[in-house]
């Protein structure tokens, strides 16, 4: 499904070469279940961003399906990135001005879904994630973990065979966190895709195969189940 | 969802961003718009300030001089009567106003004075083509217009009433006399008068205008001619010409159709007015780059803020598959609408500016001007659109990892 061939970021930080990620190979499978972890700027986030098509490897190679990301216009990436991928934010990353309900429906907008569709399929979206009461209420009036729900629905909006969540339960008290993993992994049942980056070694330890990176470099990358213990080493 | 909900819902999301935003454009073409409305109808007033002067160039024989135009056109050369056919047929643009005339000196009552042929607009009309050429009052068309204008730059009622009777008709038999002619001679309206063994029956006495014309008796041209005895001809053409079209080459136009006549300017007057217009264009264009650049300026900086503060919204928007094209969209929409608003706002505010203000400051009348809402709506549009496709662009080409940091 997804595959990682010798990608290399390099970062021009003022005149100053920073390795973001060093030669990394992989392939995710499709129905996976990833959890990447590491330290901070261990390069968790930049291997997120260039898996979902949104930052291009210094050298290497990402590919989607048959598809070569960055060797693809960005007009064709972007509509690769709507019809496969959903992103899940740490800060939920909800528009302001929008409501809930009208939040589900930006990813169908771009994907020029009619405005009637677009409606039912949030109403129906939202209800799904427990927040068939909260269609007209704007993120500042919901709760963290109302807000990250509105956010599940909206990347589920244009059901996605592949989810990138870049640390979910980052700003939720664990009961959340809890519900939140839950969906991930009822999402994963439905033979979706799963890639997260996270600090939280329970959400870890949900995961099918952990990858861990260490200044830009993967450090591992095994299946949980052969891990001897949770991550307790670099988490909070 | 749409795009238009999008930027619409966004605007009003940061109200007082938007509100300065507005306001800058709005009072931009509100200026732009008062000083256009303003200069238009100032224009035009100095027009016919101009135009009572008299006409501003003239068709004489070649071997008249000027001079011997303003002592009482009594040049002893004359030129066809065809030429004003010539001249009204022509496709020269910027003659507003044809006037022969066939002088000459005559006693009256021991008493010298001019006898004048003019040619009354009723003998235009009996031509199509000829009509819209006056005698006498300018037909009010063209560069100087300002006959719509209601209740100003009206001349007194008398004048008015003599130039009309004079303009629609003229018979044979009538004559009108200057008021030095009526007062030497004691004569007043309803008299008559004998010109060259001819009588004539005095339709009007013309106010005193302080010219050779209160020493003349003005009597219909082709009576004139038959009592000279000199056929078809004329001794001068008085042309009120439009002062951008004689700026332009009229004079030599002219030249060039009748090659057999001298043509020659009243310099004084076309230029007066070429400069006032020419300083009232440029006066405004001086005030229309500066809108711009501060338009520009202003609306950049407001959309230069907007995106940086909505970095996070458009990486957000791209992860979702929004390509670059629709956040471009989205700014310029933005833009857009925001230049329709002010636009539409300032045309309204500088037409009301203008009419408040114009007899304040300029002394004139000032009238709305419905078409100025296409310059300003132009302007105001195009204003926003070029300042907004830089910080479109950046937008754009905003780096996605903002959307996964803290921002």
């Amino acid at each position: 499904m997804l595959r990682a061939e010798a990608i290399t970021k390099i970062y021009d930080h003022h005149k100053t070469a920073v390795i973001g990620l060093r030669d990394a190979t992989f392939d995710i499978p499709a129905g996976d279940f990833v959890a990447i972890v590491g330290p901070s700027g261990s390069g968790k986030s930049t291997l997120l961003l260039m898996l979902g098509g949104m930052l291009s490897p210094t050298s290497g190679r990402v590919l989607l399906e048959a598809h070569s990301l960055y060797d693809v216009s960005p007009n064709r990436r972007a509509r690769l990135r709507r019809g496969n991928i959903g992103f899940v934010f740490q800060t939920f990353n909800l528009v302001p001005y929008l409501t809930a309900q009208e939040n589900v429906q930006v990813p169908l907008f771009l994907a020029s879904v009619g405005e009637a569709e677009q409606e039912k399929r949030a109403a129906d979206l939202l209800r799904r994630v427990g927040l068939g009461d909260r269609l007209p209420h704007k993120p500042s009036e919901l709760s963290v973990g109302e807000q990250q729900r509105v956010a599940l629905a909206r990347v589920l909006a244009n059901d996605p065979k592949i989810i990138l969540a870049d640390e979910p339960t980052g700003n939720l008290d664990p009961e959340t966190s809890a519900q939140i993993m839950e969906f991930l992994d009822e999402l994963n049942a439905e033979g979706r895709t799963i890639v997260t980056v996270t600090h939280d070694p329970r959400a870890a330890q949900r995961a099918k195969h952990v990858m861990r990176l260490v200044g830009g470099a993967i450090e591992e990358n095994e299946p949980a189940s052969m891990r001897p213990a949770p991550l307790t080493k670099d988490v909070r | 969802m749409q795009l238009r909900k999008l930027v619409w819902r966004e605007m009003f999301e940061r109200k007082s961003q938007l509100a300065t935003s507005f306001i800058a454009i709005l009072l931009g073409i509100a200026v732009v718009v008062s000083i256009k409305n303003i200069t238009f109808y100032s224009e035009k007033a100095v027009a016919r300030e101009l135009d009572a002067l008299g006409a501003n160039i003239l068709v004489l024989p070649k071997s008249a001089s000027v001079q011997d135009y303003y002592s009482a056109d009594m040049q002893s050369d004359d030129i066809p009567e065809e030429y004003v056919t010539t001249l009204t047929l022509s496709d020269l643009q910027g003659l507003d106003n044809l006037s022969p005339k066939l002088s000459a000196a005559v006693e009256i009552g021991d008493r010298r004075f001019t006898l004048t042929g003019i040619l009354p607009k009723s003998e235009f009309q009996a031509k199509a083509a000829w009509q819209g050429a006056g005698i006498f009052a300018r037909p009010l068309e063209g560069c100087g217009d300002v006959a719509d204008v209601p209740d100003v730059f009206k001349p007194p009622v008398q004048k008015t009433l003599v130039r009309q009777r004079v303009v629609d008709d003229l018979a044979s038999d009538e004559a009108l006399i200057g008021f030095d002619v009526a007062d030497l001679l004691s004569l007043k309206e309803g008299d008559s008068i004998e010109v060259l063994e001819r009588t004539f029956a005095i339709s009007a006495v013309l106010p005193q205008t302080g010219t050779v014309d209160d020493a003349r008796v003005f009597a219909h041209l082709h009576a004139v001619q038959e009592m000279l005895g000199k056929g078809p001809v004329i001794n001068a053409i008085e042309i009120v010409g439009c002062c951008q079209e004689i700026s332009a080459g009229l004079v030599e136009k002219i030249n060039k159709l009748l090659p057999d006549a001298k043509v020659v300017t009243v310099t004084q007057v076309v230029d007066t007015q070429v400069k006032t217009n020419r300083m009232m264009s440029r006066l405004s264009m001086v005030f229309i780059g500066i809108i711009i650049l501060v338009g520009v300026a202003g609306i950049a900086n407001y959309m230069y803020a907007n995106v940086f503060e909505r970095r996070r919204e458009i990486g957000t928007l791209m992860a979702l598959g929004a390509s670059s094209g629709l956040i471009v969209r989205m700014f310029l929409l933005k833009g857009l609408l925001l230049g329709l608003a002010g636009g539409i706002g300032g045309f309204v505010l500088g037409t009301a500016m203008a009419v408040i203000l114009g007899p304040r400051v300029a002394g004139i009348v000032v009238l709305p001007m419905p078409m100025l809402v296409v310059l300003a709506v132009g302007l105001s549009v195009g204003v926003a659109l070029l300042a907004s496709c830089l910080p479109a662009r950046s937008a754009a080409r905003l780096d996605p990892c903002a959307t996964f940091q803290e921002v």
